[in-house]
C-alpha cells in the first residue's frame, strides 16, 4: 500500500480553506454538544472507569467471550462465521449474497466493512452495494472516501451535496439546496431500495456474549430498515466489539451517544438476538473479523487501542485532526485512535507516519469514554517504529549521541558553550530542519550566560564574601 | 486449521498465561440509585421527549380512545396499523390490526402506526419497544410516517441502568428491541439538524396514567 | 525550606532568566534554593521520540542528582509530568524495580512551580508587582497530566497592578510537541497560527505560561511577526517587585 505519508498529505489538506472551515465548524459544534451532554451526568468519571474496565476485561478474556457469543447466537437461530482477514470476510459475505441470488444489497454504515473494502469485493462478483447512511451515500455517489468516523461527508457543504444529487439520484432535476429538501430526495431514493432488497449488510456497535445480542446505534433510521426488512441480514463485526454481559450495555449506551454526537441517546438503538419468526430476517449471519486484531492483542501495551468503541470523540477534540481532516491519515481509521489502531491492525509499515501525527497534547485521552491513553500508545509505537523499521538509523545515531551528551554534566555544559558559537552536538541541526522552525518563528539563541554559569558565578562570589 | 480455530489460538497466544483480568468497578448510578417519585419521573420524561422534537400528550386509560383520535385527526391520519394485543379503540379511526402480519407495501399505504411500549427512560426521553404484544412487530412502527406510541406511566424508569435491569428481570432482553429517542435525524447536510430521514418523521408519545 | 531546583535543559540553555526568577522568588519568600550541579536533562525529548531505552541513563542520573532532596521544584510542567507520570513506568519496562521505587518516591517530592507555591508553601500572593495586561496559555502537560487547574491563574491574579485577560481556546495545544514542530511542521504552524491570533486579539502585552517550550513556540512567532507582545514565564512575573 503506497502512501504519501502524513506530513505531506497534511500539508495539502491544510491549504484547502473550504475544508478548514467545514472541519472547524463541524468539530467545534460537536465538541460543544459533547461537553454539554457529559456535564449533565454526575457519574461520568465512574462510567468511564467502568467502560474502560469492561472493554479491558472483554479483551483479556477474548477467546472465551467469542466462544460464548457464538454459542448464544447459534442457539437463538443465527449462524456465526469466522474470518481471518479481509479476503475471507468478503468471500463469506459474497457467498451468502450469491446463495440468495442477490444482485443488490443494502448496507448500514460499518467501519469494519470499509476496512475490508467490502463494496469493491462485492462489486467484483457482480453485486451492487447501496450505502444507506446519508453521508456514506454522498461519499459513494461522489466516488470519494470517508474522512471522519462519524460524519464521513464532513468535507462536503450543502451546495456540493446539491450538485452531487442533481447529477446522480435526482437524474438531472434541479434541486433546492435547503437540507430538508435534499434529505427528502435521499429518503425517497433509499426507500425504494429498502423495500426491494433481499439481503442487508450491517456492522455492530456491540455484541453481548452472555445472550448473543447484537446492537446497532444510529440516527437516521436506515439501520432499522436494513436489519428488519430484508430476508437475510449479514453483520460483519471486529472481534474486539464483544461485551461480556448484557448489563454492560447500561454503561456503553451511556458513554457512546454522549461522546459521539453529544446526545443523551441516539435516535435509534436496535438490539436483536438471533432470529425471530415473522419479525425481521429469516436468516442472520454474524461474521467475526480478525484482520490484524489478534496481532494488536499480542502487544501488551498496544492492545488498549482495541477498547475503542468508535465514538470519534478523540477526532473532534484533536487539534491536528480538526485542521487536516481524515484523508491526510490515509487510513480507514483516522485521527488519534486511528494513529494507534492503524499501525497495529494494518502493520507498522502501512501506517508508519501516523504515530507522529500528534503533539501529544492529551486532549484525546481526556475525551475518550473508555480511557485509552492514546499519547502513551503513540510513544510506544514510535519506539517500535524507530527501532524496528528501516530508514531510522541516522536518527538513532543522533539520538544516541545526544543521550551521551545529556548523560554527562561535563559534556552537556561544554556542548552549551560550543552551541553559543554555532558549534558542537547541540548546534548541528540539518538546515532543512532549522528552516522548518524559522519558516514561522525566530530562532531562540543560546543565552550569553546559561543558568548554570550564572549559578557558579554566584556561588563563587558568595564564597568570596 | 479452520478460521475459527486459528483466530482463537492466536487470541489465546496473544494474551499469554499471565494476562491480568480486571474486575469491573460499578460505581455509577446503579439501578434504583435515582429516587424519583412517579410524578417526577413523568415530568422529567415529558421534558426530555419534548427536547427531541416529539410531541407529548397525557391521557387517562378511560380517555385514551379520544386522545388517540384527536392526535390522528390533527395529523390527518385515518388508518393506523396496530399490534393485535394492544386493546385500544379509537373513534373515527380505522385500526388495521397486524394479524395476519401486514406486508411492507400494505404498511406503506397506511397513515401511521399506533403501538404501546415496554419501558421508558425518563433521563433520556427514550421509549423502548420490545417486539411483543403491546409494542408490535418492529416493521409496523418503522414504515409509516407517523407513530403514536403509548407509554404506561408505571413503566417509566429513571435512567438507562434502571431500564436495562427491568428488561433483564422480565426476560425481555433477547427480544427484538428498539430504543426510540425522538424522530430520526441527520446532520450530514450542511451541519444543520434535519428531522426525519427514515423511520417515522412524526412521533407522538402518549403517557397513559 | 530547602528546595532543590530542577531548572531543565531548555531553561538552562535558552531562557536562564526563568531560572534566576525562580531563585529570586523563593529566596524572597525566605527559602533556601540549592542547585544540584550535576543535572542536565530529564530525557523528555528522547522518551517522546520513541527512545525510552536510550533515555534510561538520563533517568538514573536524574535520580542521583535529586534523590537526596526533600523538595524539588521545576519551572516546567512538561518535565515535571514526565518524571512524575512516566519515570516509574520507564523503570519497570526496563525491568529495574529498584529504580521504579526510587522514581515513585522522588515523584512525591517533585513539584511544578505553581504547585509548590500553592500546595506546599501555601502562598497565593507572593508580593509581586507587574503592572501589565497579560493573557495565560495553559500548557498541555500542566493542564492534563499535572491537573494544575487554576493554580497559575490564582497566582497571577494576586499580582499587584496586573490585568489578566482570558485567552480564547486557552487549553488548545500551541503546536510545539517537541519534535512535532519539525516533523509535522505544517500542522504545527497551523496550530501556532491560531494560538498567536488568539493571543494578539486579546490586546495583552504579554502571553504567560508555565512552560518555556510553549513560550519558545508562541514567543518565536510573536517575535517573527513583530507583534509587540512578549512571551514570558510565570516565574518571571512572580519574581518582579515594585
Amino acid at each position: 500500500m503506497t502512501t504519501t505519508g502524513f506530513p505531506q498529505a497534511a500539508r495539502q489538506a491544510l491549504q484547502d480553506p473550504t475544508l478548514r472551515r467545514n472541519l472547524d465548524q463541524a468539530t467545534s459544534t460537536i465538541r460543544a454538544k459533547r461537553d454539554s451532554a457529559v456535564r449533565e451526568l454526575p457519574d461520568w468519571p465512574e462510567l468511564r472507569d467502568s467502560g474502560a474496565a469492561i472493554k479491558a476485561r472483554a479483551l483479556a478474556t477474548l477467546p472465551e467471550q467469542l466462544v460464548r457469543l457464538e454459542q448464544m447466537v447459534t442457539a437463538a437461530g443465527g449462524t456465526v462465521h469466522w474470518a481471518r482477514d479481509a479476503a475471507e470476510a468478503n468471500a463469506l459475505v459474497a457467498g451468502i449474497a450469491h446463495r440468495h441470488r442477490a444482485t443488490e444489497v443494502v448496507k448500514v454504515k460499518s467501519m469494519a466493512t470499509d476496512e475490508i473494502r467490502l463494496n469493491d469485493a462485492l462489486a467484483a462478483t457482480g453485486i451492487d452495494v447501496v450505502e444507506t447512511d446519508l453521508a456514506e451515500l454522498i461519499v459513494q455517489l461522489a466516488g470519494d472516501r470517508p474522512s471522519h468516523i462519524l460524519v464521513p461527508a464532513i468535507h462536503y457543504g450543502r451546495t456540493e451535496i446539491r450538485s452531487l444529487f442533481e447529477r446522480t439520484i435526482a437524474s438531472g432535476d434541479a434541486l433546492p439546496d435547503d437540507p430538508e429538501a435534499l434529505a427528502e430526495v435521499a429518503r425517497l431514493y433509499l426507500r425504494r431500495r429498502f423495500l426491494s432488497a433481499r439481503v442487508a449488510v450491517s456492522g455492530a456497535n456491540f455484541a453481548v456474549a452472555d445472550s448473543g445480542t447484537v446492537c446497532v446505534v444510529e440516527s437516521e433510521g436506515n439501520g432499522r430498515f436494513c436489519i428488519t426488512l430484508p430476508d437475510v441480514l449479514i453483520t460483519v463485526m471486529g472481534i474486539e466489539k464483544v461485551l461480556p454481559e448484557w448489563r454492560d450495555l447500561e454503561v456503553m449506551l451511556q458513554l457512546l451517544p454522549r461522546s459521539a454526537t453529544g446526545e443523551r441517546m441516539s435516535p435509534y438503538t436496535s438490539l436483536w438476538t438471533g432470529t425471530r419468526p415473522n419479525d425481521g430476517p429469516t436468516q442472520f449471519h454474524l461474521v467475526l473479523l480478525d484482520n490484524g486484531r489478534t496481532r494488536a492483542l499480542a502487544d501488551e501495551v498496544g492492545r488498549d487501542a482495541l477498547r475503542c468503541i468508535r465514538c470519534s470523540a478523540c477526532l473532534n477534540v484533536c487539534p491536528v485532526y480538526s485542521r487536516t481532516g481524515g484523508h491526510a491519515y490515509e487510513s480507514v481509521y483516522p485521527g488519534p485512535v486511528g494513529a494507534v489502531l492503524s499501525p497495529q491492525i494494518f502493520g507498522l509499515e502501512a501506517a508508519a507516519t501516523l504515530p507522529w501525527a500528534s503533539s501529544l497534547c492529551g486532549a484525546c485521552y481526556e475525551a475518550c469514554p473508555v480511557k485509552i491513553d492514546i499519547p502513551s500508545l503513540l510513544v510506544h509505537l514510535r519506539g517500535q517504529i524507530v527501532h524496528e523499521l528501516p530508514g531510522h538509523a541516522p536518527e538513532r545515531i543522533v539520538m544516541r549521541s545526544l543521550a551521551r551528551v545529556f548523560a554527562s554534566e561535563r559534556l552537556f555544559a561544554r556542548a552549551q558553550r560550543l552551541a553559543r558559537v554555532g558549534r558542537g552536538p547541540l548546534a548541528k541541526f540539518p538546515p532543512p530542519l532549522v528552516s522548518r522552525w524559522t519558516a514561522m518563528r525566530d530562532l531562540p539563541l543560546v543565552a550569553q550566560q546559561t543558568f548554570r554559569e550564572w549559578w557558579r558565578e554566584r556561588e563563587n562570589e558568595a564564597g568570596h564574601l | 486449521m479452520s478460521a475459527r480455530d486459528e483466530i482463537l489460538a492466536l487470541a489465546t497466544a496473544a494474551l499469554g498465561e499471565s494476562v491480568v483480568v480486571p474486575e469491573v468497578p460499578r460505581n455509577y448510578r446503579a439501578p434504583g440509585a435515582i429516587a424519583l417519585g412517579q410524578d417526577e419521573l413523568v415530568e422529567l420524561f415529558t421534558e426530555r421527549v419534548a427536547d427531541y422534537g416529539a410531541t407529548i400528550h397525557r391521557s387517562s386509560k378511560g380517555h385514551l380512545h379520544d386522545a388517540v383520535s384527536a392526535i390522528a385527526d390533527t395529523a390527518g391520519a385515518t388508518r393506523l396499523a396496530a399490534p393485535p394485543g394492544l386493546g385500544v379503540t379509537a373513534n373515527g379511526i380505522d385500526l388495521v390490526l397486524d394479524d395476519p402480519p401486514l406486508a411492507a407495501d400494505a404498511l406503506e399505504l397506511l397513515d401511521g402506526a399506533l403501538t404501546g411500549s415496554a419501558v421508558a427512560v425518563a433521563e433520556t426521553g427514550t421509549v423502548i419497544l420490545d417486539g411483543g404484544g403491546r409494542s408490535g412487530r418492529r416493521i409496523i412502527s418503522l414504515i409509516p410516517d407517523l407513530h403514536i406510541c403509548l407509554v404506561e406511566a408505571a413503566t417509566i424508569v429513571a435512567n438507562l441502568p434502571d431500564a436495562i435491569a427491568r428488561l433483564v428481570a422480565e426476560g425481555r432482553h433477547t427480544s427484538p428491541l428498539t430504543f426510540v429517542s425522538g424522530p430520526s435525524a441527520t446532520v450530514d447536510i450542511g451541519f444543520e439538524r434535519v428531522q426525519g430521514v427514515h423511520g417515522p418523521r412524526r412521533v407522538h408519545v402518549v403517557i397513559v396514567q | 525550606m530547602r528546595i532543590a531546583l530542577f531548572v531543565t535543559c531548555v531553561t538552562d540553555t535558552l531562557f536562564p532568566d526563568t531560572g534566576r526568577a525562580v531563585v529570586g522568588l523563593l529566596e524572597r519568600l525566605g527559602h533556601e534554593v540549592t542547585f544540584p550541579t550535576g543535572q542536565t536533562c530529564c530525557g523528555q525529548m528522547h522518551v517522546n521520540a520513541g527512545y525510552a531505552r536510550e533515555a534510561l541513563p538520563l533517568v538514573r542520573r536524574f535520580l542521583r542528582d535529586f534523590g537526596d532532596a526533600d523538595t524539588v521544584v521545576s519551572p516546567s510542567a512538561s518535565c515535571t509530568a514526565l518524571v512524575r507520570a512516566h519515570y516509574p513506568q520507564l523503570a519497570e519496562e526496563a525491568g529495574d524495580n529498584g529504580l521504579a521505587r526510587e522514581s515513585r518516591d522522588l515523584a512525591s517530592r517533585l513539584f511544578e512551580l505553581s504547585e509548590l507555591l500553592i500546595d506546599v508553601l501555601a502562598v497565593e500572593d507572593v508580593g509581586a508587582f507587574y503592572p501589565h495586561r497579560v493573557t495565560y496559555h495553559s500548557s498541555c502537560h500542566g493542564l492534563r497530566t499535572l491537573n494544575l487547574g487554576d493554580r497559575p491563574l490564582r497566582l497571577l491574579r494576586a499580582v499587584r497592578g496586573i490585568e489578566v485577560i482570558e485567552l480564547p481556546e486557552a487549553s488548545e495545544c500551541c503546536g510545539f510537541g517537541g519534535t512535532f514542530a519539525v516533523k509535522n511542521a505544517d500542522v504545527s504552524m497551523a496550530m501556532l497560527s491560531d494560538k498567536v491570533r488568539h493571543v494578539v486579539n486579546t490586546g495583552a502585552e504579554a502571553c504567560v505560561a508555565t512552560d518555556n517550550s510553549c513560550l519558545m513556540q508562541i514567543g518565536g512567532a510573536l517575535r517573527r511577526q513583530r507583534a509587540g507582545v512578549r512571551a514570558i514565564h510565570l516565574a518571571e512575573i512572580l519574581a518582579q517587585t515594585p
